[in-house]
């Protein structure tokens, strides 16, 4: 050996800057740069339809629990009765039954106002058999409950009947999952498109590396080596697109949040916070949306390796 | 003596083309020394990989380490080339990896662990004269540095088969003679060595070596002079 070395220029005995691991794909590329950029487009789209989905979720859940634990009862006096003594008699009844938190009943002038855009002001409404309206706060809706409050207005106070307000809950309901299942399908469909880009991406860096892949073949590397290579270069470019993507969401979040806060007392912030409560997500939110972003870095990964085998099956 | 390769009645054709080689009746046996020579497009390149199973036969038989090639699944196949080394014309390092990751990638790729192939990829370098460019990246290696990057790189595994193409081709003449002298070496040490080449000069100074000729689709064997 040392005969050889002797034919060669002096080895001066310099080490090499070893770099452990150095990835065997380059790390920057063009298609690299590229795929970045649409992983990040992705992700913050996949961000807005989860966080919207969350948004609506809850929103949905507040309002429902919101409409059910309000019930309203009517007292419909006859000509002769007194209106004052049935709604006392009605609220007493109802105060007692169970899981009644309070019972307000909305006095002859409350009664005026709600009606004033209709009948106009200054109506005697003495003249007219008005029902009147008493407000009935539930601890918690339960169908138990108000049934105990049913069979009690129907004994005591049999001139009052209930509303507890189920269909305005069930439209609701349909309405926010229905809402949600848009949202879902969004995000599916992001995800589709995700993956073909995924695809799309994986090839090219593919048939860009096309070299390399032969290098390592006749070096005598495995397919799972080489897969692993590739599977590890795009996890890597998807953890940074989705990084991006999953920060970009954040700050839409944090921003929508922060405006709707500022808008909150005005007419339409009203509006929107009915809609959306305070158009914030909580920390199981912000930590759906890591979630996201790291679904995507795995499935990015797992998308090119599982095309980089079905590629390198082609290859003697 | 023991066949490490044997061609019986090897043809390949490209699609529905005539047969660039055909009727190949050869073996390549352990611890031997050949030059597979013939003009410019004789197939030269064509044999060697067949030789390196990156090509399949359109007809006949490749007995490589005793097994069929034909029957080799594919793990079995990354297996085999573990034992073959082949160093390429166009010496086909990775333009953004050093000469010495360069020269330790099969081990890299055979999953050993770079502690337990350090020293050894260290003393390659030195061996073939690259201790001082280990850090250096192939685009600013000379073509004598490069060829000796590539034959290395073939060498790290200690093959039992080394496949060169041309492997002088892209140096002057004193560092041809100082490669041929590594190879020999290599030969020395047990390895059975095939090197591609039209250049009869570097041929006659190996006059031991036997010579496969390739022409007309076909291979000749010469027996070398014995030593």
């Amino acid at each position: 050996m040392m005969e050889i070395v002797a034919e060669f220029p002096r080895a001066k005995g310099a080490l090499p800057a070893s770099r452990r691991n150095v990835p065997l794909i380059p790390a920057d590329s063009v298609a690299g740069r590229a795929l970045v950029v649409v992983v990040a487009i992705m992700t913050f789209l996949a961000c807005l339809t989860a966080g919207a989905a969350l948004l609506v979720t809850k929103a949905s859940q507040e309002w429902r629990s919101d409409v059910l634990r309000e019930v309203t009862i009517q007292v419909k006096p006859l000509a002769n009765d007194d209106v004052e003594t049935l709604v006392a008699k009605a609220v007493k009844v109802a105060s007692r039954a169970p899981g009644v938190a309070s019972a307000r009943p909305y006095s002859k002038t409350d009664s005026e106002r709600l009606l004033e855009p209709w009948l106009g002001a200054g109506i005697d409404l003495s003249l007219l058999p008005v029902p009147r309206i008493i407000v009935v706060q539930m601890k918690e809706s339960s169908a138990e409950n108000l049934a105990g409050l049913r069979e009690a207005l129907a004994r005591d106070a049999p001139e009052a009947s209930l509303d507890d307000n189920r269909v305005w809950a069930t439209r609701l309901g349909v309405m926010a999952r229905a809402i949600v299942a848009l949202a879902v399908s969004l995000f599916a469909l992001v995800i589709v498109a995700l993956a073909t880009a995924i695809g799309f991406a994986t090839r090219g860096a593919m048939a860009g590396s096309k070299d390399i892949v032969e290098i390592l073949h006749f070096v005598g590397a495995s397919d799972a080596f080489i897969a692993k290579e590739f599977q590890t270069h795009f996890r890597r470019l998807g953890l940074r697109g989705a990084a991006i993507g999953v920060s970009a969401g954040f700050a839409f979040f944090l921003t929508a949040s922060a405006l709707s806060a500022w808008w909150a007392h005005s007419p339409g912030g009203d509006e929107i916070a009915a809609m959306f409560g305070a158009f914030s997500l909580d920390g199981a939110g912000y930590a759906a949306l890591a979630a996201v972003g790291a679904a995507v870095s795995l499935l990015t990964g797992y998308l090119s390796r599982s095309i980089v085998l079905k590629d390198l099956q082609k290859l003697q | 003596m023991i066949a490490l390769l044997q061609f019986e009645n090897v043809g390949l054709r490209y699609g529905i083309g005539p047969e660039v080689v055909r009727d190949l009746n050869f073996s390549i046996a352990a611890r031997s020394f050949q030059f597979l020579t013939g003009p410019s497009g004789a197939g030269k390149t064509t044999l060697l990989r067949l030789m390196l199973l990156s090509l399949r036969p359109t007809r006949g038989t490749i007995r490589i380490f005793g097994q069929n090639s034909a029957e080799l699944r594919k793990d079995e196949l990354t297996e085999l080339r573990r034992r073959i080394g082949m160093v390429f014309q166009d010496f086909r390092l990775l333009d953004h990896l050093t000469t010495y990751e360069n020269v330790a990638l099969p081990l890299r790729a055979m999953g050993r662990a770079e502690e337990a192939y350090r020293a050894e990829v260290i003393e390659l370098l030195k061996w073939v004269g690259l201790g001082d460019r280990m850090a250096a990246s192939p685009p600013i290696l000379s073509g004598g540095e490069k060829q000796r990057a590539a034959i290395a790189r073939a060498l790290i595994v200690r093959p039992e088969l080394l496949l060169a193409d041309e492997p002088t081709g892209n140096v002057d003449p004193g560092l041809a003679r100082r490669l041929l002298r590594l190879f020999v070496e290599l030969h020395r040490l047990g390895t059975a060595v095939v090197i591609a080449t039209h250049d009869l000069h570097l041929m006659d100074q190996l006059g031991f070596a036997r010579r496969l000729v390739v022409g007309d689709g076909r291979v000749t064997a010469y027996d070398g002079v014995s030593r």
